[in-house]
């Protein structure tokens, strides 16, 4: 046996009592993890437009719905509660403790899982951000594009609320052409000098938008010609570091998800402990119920264990009653072949037997 | 003659004092929240003092806060009095307060009223403090030098920004003040030196605004500089642009802000009045015992007599409670005939 406690009436009561407060609070924690599910949804849903993919929904997603899940196990745990230490209603919940034990396991197993893919996906997520800043930046003049019209004021509001500029930073804006054709004067010849400069014929310019301005700047703020020092009085692009955020885009939005997830780590952690001290105490209240209903004495005192055998055993039980179960299965068509084949046969023999004893009934 | 008189069974006293404990209660929240919008009111308000000038306008959520913890602790008061009034027993421990805290409570009343208005009356109080305070730190926005004034540059931006607002009444405000710094520019540039000559303080005026000014929503990239220069930019026409910069001023945007706040405030502190109701109960029940019968109808009034009675009455009462406390000493008056008959 393993973990084998002894348990008297009195123990059995406080136990019961505690459990059920300690399910009421598991039901609570489930409730804070499907609404930390659903926040965390919400804030990758409000910058999904940045976002390439959507492999990291997966984490919102799990927590969503195993805090569903845990809020059900563990009410179910509390009403088990309720009925132990009654003898009549507690045997109809014997059928079900299996599939409990095994749904609250499961539970168990995805939250640890949960934690492994927050920081797993962390590359996804980058990936995912690179492409879709990249994507932002290069439709940032296209607000007459249906479909992309919104990207200027996205990116506009996420380099002023999250303080950064670009992608990596700002010198990405120097590679796209963020002014669109329709404000640009063809006639000049400054226009079309830029125009020639390049291959693919865009008009690039050493400027970045208003949004990259930091507001702790003691200057006002520099926005054109940031690469020609001669241009502005008393200015060294070099050296100047609060003209513009110095942070790239997909830094400062990585570091928040991230934070995010982290900070809620230490939570999910305490409700996984919950959840295993809420498994492991019924299955203690279950046996040593259980041992008491067997001695047919409810005051009686029993003993409480985790396994009947030790964990080898139970191991190699379980695998053999999965085993025969399979094996069940598949020999079951032919048992009942021959089972039918017998039976008949049997009723023949049963048949013969009987006619001389009703033949012979009448006459006396 | 009695004002306002209504019958009461012993099942409408009952409904009358459940539905009044209910107010009450519905009261102690509403004090509650009365308080904490005080609070929100004190903090948002010193949030923002660097642009407040000079006017005390802080006496508007103090009045709030004191009046939100008053009204918690009357209506407690209140409601533990309506609990009471049902079981008459109960009720014969809360008869001599019930009349000093009705008079307590309409005093009360009137205060919670009065702080209704102050909010509606800081409207104007509240708009002189801003022009002032908004003009002094536009003026101060280019000394980020200065020790003192070094963060109004960034306040200013991170306003502009946040209330989506630009200068006091307008971006106009922006062209009348110099917000650029000496040490930024080169005063051997013919073009500085001809801004700089072409006013009488020898103030750097130009048509620009700064860059927290700029509108997200504009579909073009933001037009800071020349505004007023139509041919400067391609495709421009600054009479017609709308949405190249914030278009509100920020005197407007944070009165706005204010006065949403205050209405809200006003709103709850109207509702604060529900103590009519206890006089009723009061009166009801005190004639019942009067008549020996608990069980019985009874009369309800608000007040006893007709006004002009009762207020004789109570200056009657008031200068026979003066003649008592004066030292000269009144003969006793004489002891009633009827002992001797």
């Amino acid at each position: 046996m393993l973990l084998k406690l002894k348990f008297n009436q009195q123990r059995r009561v406080r136990l019961a009592q505690g459990l059920w407060l300690l399910s009421w609070t598991a039901v609570m924690c489930g409730a804070f993890v499907f609404c930390l599910g659903v926040y965390l949804k919400m804030e990758l849903f409000r910058r999904a437009e940045v976002m390439d993919d959507s492999d990291i929904h997966a984490v919102p997603n799990i927590l969503m719905m195993v805090g569903l899940a845990s809020i059900g196990t563990n009410w179910i745990a509390s009403r088990i509660c309720q009925d132990s230490l009654d003898e009549s209603r507690f045997p109809r919940w014997r059928v079900f403790m299996l599939a409990w034990f095994a749904v609250a396991t499961l539970l168990c197993v995805l939250l640890v899982a949960v934690v492994m893919l927050s920081y797993a996906l962390q590359g996804r997520l980058e990936e995912s951000l690179k492409v879709g800043l990249r994507n932002g930046i290069r439709f940032y003049k296209d607000t007459d594009v249906p479909g992309r019209c919104f990207q200027k004021e996205t990116i506009d509001r996420l380099q002023m609320e999250f303080r950064c500029c670009g992608n990596n930073n700002f010198k990405d804006w120097f590679e796209v052409q963020w002014v669109s054709n329709r404000y640009l004067d063809f006639t000049s010849k400054d226009v079309k000098d830029r125009v020639r400069s390049n291959v693919d014929g865009r008009y690039l310019l050493d400027g970045v938008p208003f949004s990259c301005c930091n507001p702790a700047s003691p200057r006002p703020c520099l926005q054109n010609q940031l690469t020609d020092n001669s241009a502005h009085f008393n200015y060294d692009y070099q050296t100047e570091e609060l003209n513009l955020y110095s942070r790239g885009c997909r830094e400062a939005l990585i570091n928040y998800y991230m934070e995010l997830m982290n900070s809620t780590g230490p939570g999910v952690l305490s409700v996984i402990l919950i959840q295993m001290s809420v498994i492991m105490s019924l299955r203690f209240l279950q046996t040593s119920v259980e041992g008491a209903m067997a001695l047919e004495d409810p005051e009686a005192e029993s003993e409480g264990f985790l396994l009947e055998k030790g964990v080898k055993e139970t191991f190699e039980d379980v695998k053999v009653k999965v085993l025969t179960m399979l094996k069940a299965a598949q020999i079951n068509p032919e048992a009942a072949a021959a089972a039918e084949e017998s039976c008949g046969g049997a009723d023949a023999e049963n048949g013969g037997e009987k006619t001389p004893v009703k033949t012979s009934t009448p006459a006396s | 003659m009695a004002v306002l008189k209504v019958k009461f069974t012993k099942t409408r006293r009952d409904k009358l004092a459940q539905v009044l404990w209910i107010l009450n209660w519905i009261s102690v929240v509403t004090g509650v929240l009365l308080f904490c919008l005080g609070l929100f009111l004190k903090v948002e308000i010193n949030k923002r003092e660097e642009l407040m000038a000079g006017r005390d306008v802080q006496y508007v959520p103090n009045m709030l806060i004191a009046v939100g913890l008053l009204a918690c602790a009357i209506n407690f008061l209140g409601g533990k009095i309506c609990y009471d009034c049902v079981d008459t027993n109960k009720f014969l421990r809360w008869k001599l307060i019930i009349l000093p805290y009705i008079i307590c409570t309409f005093f009360f009343t009137f205060c919670v009223l009065v702080g209704a208005v102050m909010c509606y009356s800081m409207h104007g109080e509240l708009e002189e403090a801003l022009n002032v305070g908004l003009s002094d730190a536009l003026k101060f926005y280019k000394d980020t030098d200065t020790p003192g004034r070094c963060f109004l540059k960034r306040t200013v931006d991170m306003l502009q920004i946040h209330f989506q607002c630009c200068g006091n009444s307008g971006y106009k405000d922006w062209f009348q003040i110099q917000w650029i710094s000496n040490r930024y520019l080169d005063m051997s540039q013919k073009e500085v030196v001809d801004r700089l000559r072409s006013n009488v303080e020898g103030k750097y005026l130009m048509d620009g605004v700064p860059f927290s000014c700029c509108n997200v929503n504009s579909p073009r990239p933001c037009i800071q500089q020349q505004i007023n220069n139509n041919s400067a930019h391609f495709n421009y026409e600054h009479q017609t642009e709308e949405l190249n910069l914030w278009m509100r001023g920020c005197r407007q945007a944070l009165l706005e802000y204010y006065t949403h706040i205050m209405q809200s405030i006003g709103l709850t502190v109207l509702i604060l009045s529900v103590l009519t109701g206890v006089r009723y109960l009061q009166t009801a029940l005190e004639n019942v015992l009067r008549q020996g019968d608990p069980d019985s109808e009874s009369d309800g009034w608000l007040l006893e007599n007709s006004l002009m009675e009762t207020a004789r009455t109570n200056l009657n009462i008031i200068k026979s409670l003066v003649g008592r406390t004066t030292p000269v000493n009144h003969k006793a008056p004489p002891t009633p005939s009827s002992e001797e008959r």
